[in-house]
């Protein structure tokens, strides 16, 4: 095993190694549908903040729920598991992305970055530390993905104003509405002073 | 979400052989739309055939001009294209407008052109709906029906198309790229869409394993001056009430070619021709916009709560159009 490589995690359904069949009694995972139906646990590797993983997943599973009900990487939220608020955004190949609606056997080969793989040991990424110079949320439940959203940003073609920034965010949703702290952190990593 | 299997496919003609022998297998491409039904089980397929690994991700320009789009190309990276941004704007403004950052790098060309309406009663399967489940009636007609078109509706259907981009492309004369299991063709975007009439279950003229590999579109030199707007209940991040996308060419004041299409009205991206017509040879004023814009709008068929959009979709083609001749006045002083 690669020194990058960890174990399989080990889950009470899925301690065989390599495809095995298993009729689910009950929802494999959350928010994946009845659960009632005979499903077939395939072999799954991914890259997650630069670490191989290895898991028995059924095919229906999100990256969302890879993450957050498999690998115990919960930084990554769920929140309308539609798309529609961007509470799961993660990194895939540098760009950001949703995770509840990306199968992660689809994810399969990319390089996947959670909000976990940000800070270097126990120093924060400057956009980190800006959230929290700036007092950038109130219950923190979106700010992972506003933070993964707003660190991506910085490599795309956005304007420099404070509407641009606001247009660049709209796909992430803030209902403590910390918006204004949120466009004062993003800003004032834009400027170079953090 | 019911179970299904999946592959990756290596070669586009081998996934439509696949695909073309079992009517429960569909395409994996971005996911936005398909893996967000699947969750509703709006979406029920048995095979998902992964394309993401298939090289049509080019943005290229043939001998011709014609700058081709593959099909697999994101959202993101077509509206930033240098070519896109400086030969069609209306396209790239259409891109941006729509969704959001996240979903953008998501999104693929030809999954944009297949996205499925937003209509609450298709996407609640506890409702009738005539293209969900063909024949058990369609619960917006006289339900809640706000956002729903006034263009190209049946009494079976009056779901709104959303797609930002592909109102742009109507307008631009875009083709289609299609591979089958036995053949390639190219048809006019205008031909990829159905009108919903008494089958709004079957919504494009895709056979089963058809695959969009690219699109199309040709050289249209006063396309450089077209501008696409878009009118929403909030600012950023939803569906179109009412958009155009428009091109001009215009000397001595006059509209010598017009390009009109109309979003968030139809069930189908809406090239309106007659506006075209009422705008050619019309000299550039709000006046013949008006016109246009009454022209583009006679056939709509309102229910009880879109009403508004038949003077919303004109004010926004006004409005459009007076834009883009402002920009055009300003480039000549």
């Amino acid at each position: 095993m690669a020194a990058d490589e960890k174990a399989v995690v080990p889950y009470p359904w899925y301690l065989a190694p390599g495809p095995v069949l298993i009729p689910f009694t009950e929802a494999g995972s959350v928010g994946m549908g009845t659960g009632r139906e005979d499903a077939v646990a395939v072999e799954v590797g991914l890259r997650i903040n630069g670490t191989t993983r290895r898991l028995a997943l059924d095919p229906r599973t999100t990256l969302l729920d890879a993450l957050r009900e498999h690998l115990r990487l919960t930084g990554a939220k769920k929140g309308c598991d539609h798309g529609q608020c961007g509470a799961c955004t993660v990194h895939v190949n540098g760009r950001r992305v949703l995770s509840c609606l990306t199968l992660a056997i689809a994810a399969q080969g990319q390089e996947v970055t959670t909000i976990e793989g940000l800070a270097d040991g126990e120093v924060l990424h400057p956009m980190q530390q800006a959230f929290l110079d700036r007092d950038g949320f109130q219950c923190g439940y979106c700010t992972p993905g506003q933070i993964m959203s707003a660190v991506a940003l910085l490599l795309e073609p956005c304007g420099p104003d404070d509407d641009d920034v606001r247009e660049c965010m709209s796909g992430n949703l803030c209902r403590c509405g910390a918006y204004p702290n949120i466009i004062a952190a993003i800003q004032d990593i834009r400027a170079g002073h953090s | 979400m019911q179970p299904f299997t999946y592959s990756a496919a290596n070669e586009a003609r081998d996934a439509t052989r696949l695909a073309a022998a079992d009517g429960g297998a569909r395409y994996l491409a971005g996911g936005t739309t398909l893996v967000d039904l699947m969750k509703l089980h709006v979406e029920q397929p048995t095979q998902l055939i992964d394309i993401n690994a298939l090289p049509l991700a080019e943005v290229t320009e043939l001998p011709d001009g014609t700058v081709r789009v593959g099909a697999m190309v994101r959202n993101s990276d077509l509206a930033h294209n240098a070519i896109i941004r400086a030969r069609y704007p209306v396209l790239s403004q259409a891109l941006l407008a729509g969704a959001s950052g996240q979903l953008r790098n998501m999104a693929t060309t030809g999954g944009n052109l297949l996205q499925r309406t937003r209509c609450l009663y298709f996407r609640d399967t506890a409702m009738p709906c005539n293209k969900r489940e063909p024949g058990s009636g369609c619960s917006a007609i006289d339900g809640h029906n706000r956002g729903h078109a006034i263009l190209g509706t049946s009494e079976a259907c009056i779901a709104t198309h959303p797609s930002d981009m592909a109102v742009a492309l109507i307008a631009l004369d875009a083709r289609v790229r299609i591979l089958g299991p036995n053949r390639e063709r190219v048809i006019p975007l205008g031909e990829l869409h159905r009108l919903p009439e008494n089958h709004p279950e079957v919504e494009t003229t895709l056979e089963q394993g058809e695959l969009i590999t690219a699109l199309e579109i040709a050289p249209l030199p006063f396309a450089a001056h077209s501008l696409y707007l878009k009118v929403r209940d909030r600012a950023s991040f939803a569906f179109a009430l009412a958009s155009a996308a428009v091109a001009l060419e215009v000397r001595d004041g006059i509209v010598r070619d017009a390009r009109v299409a109309l979003g968030g009205v139809a069930t189908k991206p809406w090239r309106s021709r007659d506006a075209e017509d009422a705008l050619r040879g019309a000299p550039t004023s709000v006046e013949s916009f008006r016109a246009a814009a009454e022209v583009a709008l006679a056939g709509a068929r309102p229910r009880r709560d879109n009403g508004f959009k038949v003077e919303l979709a004109q004010r926004t083609l006004v409005r459009a159009l007076t834009r883009l001749q402002r920009v055009g006045d300003r480039a000549h002083q």
